[in-house]
């Protein structure tokens, strides 16, 4: 697990913004997980993706990573910020936008 | 296995006492619901903690046999 833990804490850190998804930001294979890209290109800021299908330790690690047991996650500088409900409630709210200025992420 | 929406509805509000639940299946096939959880004591509490909360009452089931659940949560007017 710490090694997991390990490969996760380099992935976060790597880039701003990090979401973790079923499918690719092109092709994502879950609703939640497209949802979740429609909103980061809809606010036009530069993202990493990791499709958790591809690699079954991280698919595992990463609910444990952050004790959350759902798919998509997104993490910002390194943290966690939510799902894609979450995603969409701090959207509409203007929130997500405030994060990543406040976090001056980059566009994309 | 799909999970009815009674038996969604019985554990948040188990889990949360004060919660008010409205589950909508959301594609009709008992597998795609929506959740929405209003519930006085979210006050103060950041979107995280209250999705953790309803998570927990779910106890486990999330990610698991309710793949497909839409939440979203809110306090009272």
């Amino acid at each position: 697990m710490s090694e997991v833990k390990a490969r996760i804490d380099e992935i976060v850190n790597a880039d701003d913004v990090v979401l973790f998804m079923k499918g690719s930001a092109l092709f994502p294979q879950c609703g939640f997980s497209s949802r979740a890209i429609a909103i980061l290109d809809h606010l036009g800021v530069a993202y990493e993706t990791v499709d958790v299908l591809q690699d079954a330790e991280i698919r595992q690690g990463i609910k444990a990573y952050s004790d959350w047991p759902t798919i998509p996650q997104l993490y910002v500088k390194g943290e966690f910020v939510g799902g894609s409900d979450i995603m969409m409630e701090m959207y509409e709210a203007g929130e997500l936008q405030q994060l990543f200025e406040e976090k001056r992420v980059r566009a994309a | 296995m799909a999970m009815a929406a009674a038996e969604i509805e019985s554990l948040i509000r188990t889990g949360i006492p004060d919660a008010v639940v409205e589950i909508s299946d959301l594609a009709g096939d008992g597998d795609h619901y929506a959740a929405r959880v209003v519930a006085e004591s979210f006050r103060g509490q950041s979107r995280l903690e209250r999705q953790r909360r309803v998570y927990d009452a779910l106890g486990g089931r999330m990610g698991g046999e309710l793949h497909a659940l839409q939440l979203s949560t809110a306090v009272p007017d």
